[in-house]
């Protein structure tokens, strides 16, 4: 991270150094809970919360953490932080938890959580840690809310649950795409996605790794 | 990073301190917020229960609809209520897994894939209890990629369905997840479960492609196997292995030697 001023933190995770679209983590969960708008947005906020809280709180110790045994501490703050929103889901969205399901407990899995812990709140303030994590969060959250659009749009032809194109199934006119309601759908919207990114900052774009060598000298046939 | 904080003491005086400070803060939460879940989690049943009995509308309040409706636990094997436990407490779920409160089934006769099934289950019945409007059961039963469970509401006479619901499933959303579908659900209504008044055996069934008549619904278009799932565990739950010989006491048609005899030869067959 070049800049680390607040403005920095929140906004190049973005589209600059998007977690899932440059950092390529996160891409389980990308997956599994965009088939519609209103379940990817739940998940952005609980993932939000996670990152920003235990970035926060693993900066705020990172000076007695003992390295060896710091990933462990890492994950026991990210797993209290993860139990207690699938309790607070529970308690007041239940609907939103049981579409969910088992993907509010897996986002202790989630490498952006454990990512920026390990790369930004173990040397920085807690409060530039915890814009750190709100900025990723937010990142997450843009390419869910993107990916979950264009599911949920052609996939069962409504946003955020309303109806835009009426389907068959329904009575109306629209045969909903239904490669958009699996899994693999993501990650061609993901792939998509990352194209357009790196169009825009080509900067994104990595060196190749090696360089393809000139092709041998023509001959003739033998 | 400072000095020292790799000596053993150091790294078990943070590890026992973290630990501690995490465990309390997860159990406060688990133990503050459990009433607020264990209500949530009732008032979904509730729900469920209301919306396959056609009650529900978004927004209603749940608990003062659910006055009409009677928890009973019916003893499967006879078709008789039982008092031996509290409807509001008994779990059927849990019960099937008891060998002491359930029997397995096996081969031909699993046809909906339980391989346990329980000997008592909570009906719910809507309006009075003696002659109700709608009788409510539970259903559940393997679709294609695991257990669906359910209500089935069938009206007073115990062979006109009123409706089904799931509220637990893992089918395709798309294809096999329609069967929370409003527009095919609605389909059900109306269609009668035995074939003539003296039968116990349900002739209800999903149809492959569109249903004709009064005993098929129209199958799930791309979900042939999800369909075949709901038509094992409606034949299965009403047929005299499950709610048979209990619907039949609201049936005219079947006279009770009938139900009987249908239970000793099943009892025969599970000795």
């Amino acid at each position: 991270m070049a800049d680390v001023t607040p403005k920095g933190v929140l906004t190049t995770p973005l589209t600059k150094n998007n977690p899932i679209a440059l950092q390529i983590l996160g891409i389980c969960s990308a997956l599994a809970v965009t088939t519609s708008m209103s379940v990817a947005l739940v998940m952005s906020l609980a993932v939000i919360f996670v990152t920003a809280f235990s970035n926060f709180f693993v900066s705020l110790i990172r000076n007695h953490i003992p390295s060896s045994i710091r990933i462990i501490v890492q994950m026991t703050i990210i797993a209290s932080l993860v139990i207690v929103v699938d309790q607070l889901l529970k308690a007041y969205a239940y609907e939103m938890s049981k579409q969910l399901s088992v993907f509010v407990g897996l986002i202790i899995t989630n490498c952006i959580v454990m990512g920026r812990a390990e790369g930004f709140a173990m040397t920085n303030t807690p409060g530039m840690s915890f814009l750190d994590g709100v900025g990723n969060g937010l990142g997450y959250g843009l390419v869910l809310m993107i990916v979950g659009f264009f599911r949920e749009l052609f996939g069962a032809g409504s946003v955020f649950g309303f109806t835009i194109l009426e389907t068959v199934q329904n009575g109306g006119w629209y045969v909903p795409n239904g490669l958009l309601l699996l899994p693999p759908s993501a990650f061609f919207i993901i792939g998509l996605m990352i194209w357009v990114l790196r169009s825009l900052h080509p900067e994104q774009v990595e060196d190749n790794e090696f360089k393809m060598k000139e092709n041998t000298k023509p001959k003739e046939a033998v | 990073m400072a000095q020292g904080n790799n000596s053993i003491k150091k790294i078990l005086t943070v590890a026992l301190a973290l630990c501690i400070v995490c465990s309390v803060i997860v159990s406060t939460a688990a133990v503050a917020l459990r009433p607020a879940q264990q209500l949530n989690q009732e008032l979904d049943r509730k729900t469920n229960i209301l919306s396959v009995a056609g009650l529900y509308e978004p927004g209603m309040d749940v608990e003062s609809a659910f006055g009409d409706i009677t928890a009973r636990v019916v003893d499967l094997r006879t078709g008789e209520y039982s008092e031996e436990f509290d409807p509001d407490t008994y779990d059927q779920f849990q019960a099937s897994r008891d060998p002491a409160s359930s029997r397995t089934l096996s081969g031909e006769r699993d046809i909906a894939g339980l391989s346990r099934q329980e000997n008592y289950a909570t009906v719910y019945l809507v309006g009075d209890a003696d002659s109700p409007e709608q009788i409510i059961l539970p259903i559940r039963g393997q679709g294609l990629w695991g257990l669906m469970r359910g209500y089935l509401s069938v009206e007073g006479d115990g062979d006109t369905l009123v409706g089904i619901t799931y509220y637990e499933h893992s089918e395709t959303p798309g294809l096999g997840a329609e069967v929370n579908n409003p527009r095919w659900q609605a389909q059900w209504e109306g269609k009668k479960i035995y074939p003539d008044e003296q039968s116990l055996t349900p002739a209800i069934r999903v149809a492959r492609g569109s249903g004709s008549g009064d005993h098929q619904v129209d199958g799930l278009s791309g979900a042939t196997l999800t369909s075949n799932g709901v038509t094992n565990m409606v034949q299965f739950w009403l047929s005299p292995e499950g709610f048979g010989n209990y619907l039949a006491n609201f049936r005219e048609g079947v006279s009770p030697e009938e139900a009987q005899d249908a239970d000793v030869e099943l009892e025969a067959e599970g000795a």
